[in-house]
């Protein structure tokens, strides 16, 4: 794949650096020519001086056969501009935008551009998980739709333990995927009894997850 | 009628005072509190700390009853977002963004966003002024002429 990648901050050289390695044909697109220099005896003739959002610096990059545009910088505005000239203007198929408000994920869905990653939001995620507060952990966001994947931990006290799944009633459209019990993956029959230590990961809707919550844990 | 006016710096000041005086109601939007030392003291309208590509700050400005939106902040990219979202998400009936780059301001206005550039009319207002009744010719960009060769009679 050829894809252009707007901005050499961090997160640019990085994934220059890993698209590179796994064979894609990249070109990163730099304002700064003390970045572009430095980026340029470490990735060679890949690296370019210039503003992304300029669509005559787009149209040189050869975007007319990009198979996907990556705009990467530290400004919002910066990556919506990029991308829907990108998108609109030189029809490139891909086009991913990196938010640094998480606010912006509806704006820019609304303004054309499906697919942004928010580091902000990936982070507290991430943080999310590897604090052992609660035994209730939000494992992912489904892109595109309301659904979540939720991990609950059986306590001795919750109401579910000891008890069949299908005594259980669930939300709407909640299932429950996936039951570990002493590291190793049951399947979630309707029989299976929950023990104390149980880890199911269940799939449900972004706002029923206080009601799943509730009915396993009882808080 | 009620507008609201994203930025400011002179011109933003300007159009708002100008409104203002002439029995509008304005809000004007600008992140920075010093900006707003621009504004003579006689000044009735409204003035709002905040970024203006957040929904937020848009909606304290009184967006949603808005009439007109103009963004003349001096950040090209900002004036497009905030534009855009005042178009597309509030559904501001007239919506103007100023775009100093000659290029993008073509792009955009291609795309449907109304536009102003300045770079383009002050130019187009000196050769008029000393060569009067003379084509002006369409300048080519610096890298070559414009890809998609979207022209545009000013």
């Amino acid at each position: 794949m050829y894809i252009i990648i707007a901005g050499g901050g961090k997160v640019g050289r990085y994934l220059t650096e890993a698209l590179v390695n796994r064979g894609h044909e990249v070109l990163l697109i730099e304002k700064e020519k003390a970045k572009v220099e430095q980026y340029t005896e470490q990735f060679g003739g890949i690296v370019v001086q210039g503003d992304a959002c300029e669509a005559q610096v787009l149209a040189d990059a050869g975007i007319g056969r990009a198979d996907a545009m990556i705009a990467v910088t530290g400004d919002d505005e910066d990556n919506l501009v990029c991308c829907q000239v990108a998108k609109k203007k030189f029809k490139v198929g891909r086009v991913i935008a990196r938010i640094n408000n998480p606010k912006n994920e509806r704006i820019f869905k609304a303004l054309g551009i499906d697919a942004t990653v928010s580091h902000t939001k990936a982070l507290l995620e991430m943080i999310e998980q590897e604090l052992p507060l609660s035994s209730f952990r939000h494992l992912r966001y489904i892109h595109d739709s309301n659904l979540e994947i939720v991990e609950v931990v059986i306590g001795p006290e919750s109401p579910a333990c000891e008890r069949p799944i299908n005594s259980l009633e669930f939300p709407p459209d909640s299932s429950i995927l996936l039951v570990v019990r002493h590291g190793k993956a049951l399947v979630p029959s309707g029989n299976l009894v929950l023990k104390e230590q149980d880890e199911i990961v269940i799939l449900t809707p972004q706002n029923s997850d206080s009601q799943v919550q509730e009915m396993l844990l009882g808080e | 009628m009620k507008f609201v006016i994203l930025g400011c710096g002179r011109v933003g000041s300007r159009l708002a005072t100008m409104l203002d005086m002439m029995g509008h109601d304005v809000a004007i939007i600008d992140k920075s509190q010093d900006s707003f030392k621009r504004l003579p003291t006689s000044y009735n309208g409204q003035a709002i700390i905040g970024v203006g590509i957040d929904e937020d700050v848009l909606r304290s400005a009184g967006i949603e009853q808005a009439d007109v939106f103009a963004a003349v902040t001096n950040g090209d990219n900002t004036n497009i977002m905030a534009s855009e979202i005042a178009k597309e998400l509030f559904n501001v009936p007239r919506v103007l963004a100023r775009i100093y780059d000659p290029l993008r301001e073509e792009t955009y206005h291609a795309l449907g966003l109304e536009t102003i550039c300045p770079t383009t009319l002050i130019s187009n207002v000196i050769v008029s002024w000393v060569l009067p009744g003379e084509d002006k010719p369409k300048v080519p960009t610096p890298a070559g002429s414009n890809p998609m060769g979207t022209e545009r009679a000013n």
